[in-house]
């Protein structure tokens, strides 16, 4: 259980802020702060890892003081369990993908773990080339087995994939979810995407000026407590075409484009570029497998 | 004649090794400081270590003379403690150091600044500690820094004068480089042996230079 109650001055582009974060998170969860740029999620993530120093207050990871203002205990980032994955992957160039996971081990246990870690990214093939000479994807699942070569008490990721194509980002969270299912780690993630948001996260902490105005499961938050559709889907608004009396919008959900009619008061709600929620009720949605070559 | 020659090659070369294997520790933590420093005094240090660029050298030649001179303060703490500098090959490399620096400071300075926050604080947050991740993570990344450096440092300090004759007179074996040989040289209008030196020093600068040149880019090359 990770308790965190951290006061900080924020300079952001609006001026100073005074931000409070209170925070329980449990074993095991998988946690997103979501927000917009500048509410202070990723310096809520640094804090906890001790990049930065709250201005007060106390941070309790089962039942060891990372940070007490009052006792005067700050741990520095070496001492505190943590695996921070970094936006632009921060790997060490100059070493090869497995000296790079090497790197973090302290012990025989765990360096027998980053072979296990390798086989479990697949990526095995490719342990003796640089980080150069991989894409992005691949960097940032190395980043990712490296954060989790030390058994981090929490794995803090920093929006670790905002900066890969929309293909590479679903098989990214497909990885992230198995990972988290099969090693059980407590998981603090950065996102802006909905999407990712909706399907990874256990709950969901919407970060505002610095502080958390909510905490409940993400598609609570977004649909805002009051849907119960059958089908529920979140896609990015592409186009809105009218053709009275109704309206003809094109969604992006994951990565195939969606048309659907609605009404003309409906769609005058809808803005391009936003996200919006489809629900059908009432019919039966047919499932079927694909057939992936 | 020729052992004159070949001491004075050899002391040439052996001033500029101590000369940028000092600078090289000074100049590490140096720069480390002038990227990562908040306080205000960053310009003034900065300064300071940029000053032999554009000082004339017998500026500081002048200025080390006098602190060397017994009649000084420094020079009479040194003088009681059996230290003599000028005229001494320790004064030489003293001198050196301080006129070499920014060509050392400045290429680890700039490699420095370019490597990511984020490569300091992942070593950080994977338990390394500030020594072992300068070691073993930064130093390998600005290797190129380094080696600019090392070669702008060692190169100046061979072509070093002004300071030299300022503060080292020309004692051979003792303070006698080669530059301010060929100086001597040709003052007693012995040009086959100045231009044995300047044949010398042309050639030794040149292959280093194109050596380093060379490895630097196969270097670069293997990290894209």
């Amino acid at each position: 259980m990770i308790i965190i109650n951290v006061t900080k001055q924020l300079s952001t582009a609006e001026g100073i802020l005074q931000a409070h974060f209170e925070l329980t998170i449990n074993d095991g969860e998988f946690l997103t702060l979501f927000g917009p740029s500048g509410a202070g999620k990723t310096t809520l993530m640094r804090l906890v890892a001790g990049l930065e120093t709250p201005d007060g207050g106390r941070i309790e990871v089962d039942g060891k003081v990372w940070f007490d203002s009052k006792l005067k205990i700050n741990l520095p980032p070496q001492k505190r369990s943590v695996g921070f994955v970094f936006q632009d992957y921060a790997l060490f160039p100059t070493m090869s993908v497995r000296q790079n996971l090497l790197f973090a081990a302290q012990n025989d246990e765990q360096r027998t773990y980053v072979d296990t870690l390798l086989e479990m990214i697949e990526l095995t093939p490719l342990a003796d080339r640089l980080p150069a000479t991989l894409s992005g994807g691949q960097k940032q699942r190395i980043a990712l087995a490296r954060a989790l070569v030390r058994h981090p008490k929490i794995l803090l990721l920093d929006e670790p994939l905002s900066a890969l194509d929309p293909a590479m980002r679903q098989k990214l969270q497909d990885e992230l979810m198995m990972i988290h299912d099969r090693l059980g780690v407590t998981t603090l993630l950065v996102s802006h995407d909905i999407a990712e948001t909706v399907k990874l996260s256990d709950r969901l902490a919407a970060i505002e000026s610095g502080h958390i105005k909510d905490i409940c499961p993400p598609m609570e938050f977004f649909t805002s407590h009051t849907f119960s559709g059958k089908l529920q889907l979140i896609g990015e608004v592409l186009k809105i075409e009218e053709e009275s009396p109704i309206v003809i919008v094109t969604l992006l959900v994951g990565s195939s484009v969606v048309k659907t009619i609605i009404g003309r008061s409906e769609g005058e709600k809808l803005r391009i570029g936003e996200h919006a929620l489809i629900s059908v009720k009432a019919f039966n949605p047919i499932v079927i497998p694909l057939n992936e070559q | 004649m020729e052992t004159e020659f070949i001491e004075t090659m050899i002391l040439t070369f052996e001033l500029a090794s101590i000369t940028t294997l000092i600078l090289l520790f000074i100049s590490i933590p140096l720069a480390a400081f002038l990227v990562f420093t908040k306080t205000r005094f960053k310009s003034i240090v900065e300064t300071i270590v940029s000053m032999p660029l554009v000082l004339p050298p017998s500026v500081l030649g002048f200025y080390l003379l006098l602190a060397f001179s017994p009649a000084s303060f420094i020079g009479e703490f040194l003088t009681s403690h059996g230290i003599r500098l000028a005229f001494s090959f320790e004064g030489l490399v003293i001198g050196s150091v301080l006129f070499s620096l920014p060509f050392m400071v400045h290429p680890i300075q700039s490699a420095l600044s370019q490597v990511p926050r984020s490569i300091f604080e992942a070593a950080y947050t994977l338990g390394k500690s500030k020594l072992t991740t300068l070691v073993r993570v930064i130093l390998p990344m600005i290797r190129h820094g380094l080696i600019s450096g090392i070669v702008l440092a060692f190169a100046h300090t061979v072509g070093e004068f002004g300071v030299i004759l300022m503060i080292g007179g020309n004692i051979p074996d003792e303070t006698r480089v080669a530059s301010i040989a060929i100086y001597d040289e040709v003052e007693s209008l012995n040009y086959a042996m100045a231009h044995q030196y300047a044949l010398t020093l042309f050639i030794v600068t040149f292959s280093i230079l194109l050596l380093v040149y060379t490895l630097n880019k196969k270097s670069l090359e293997g990290l894209k």
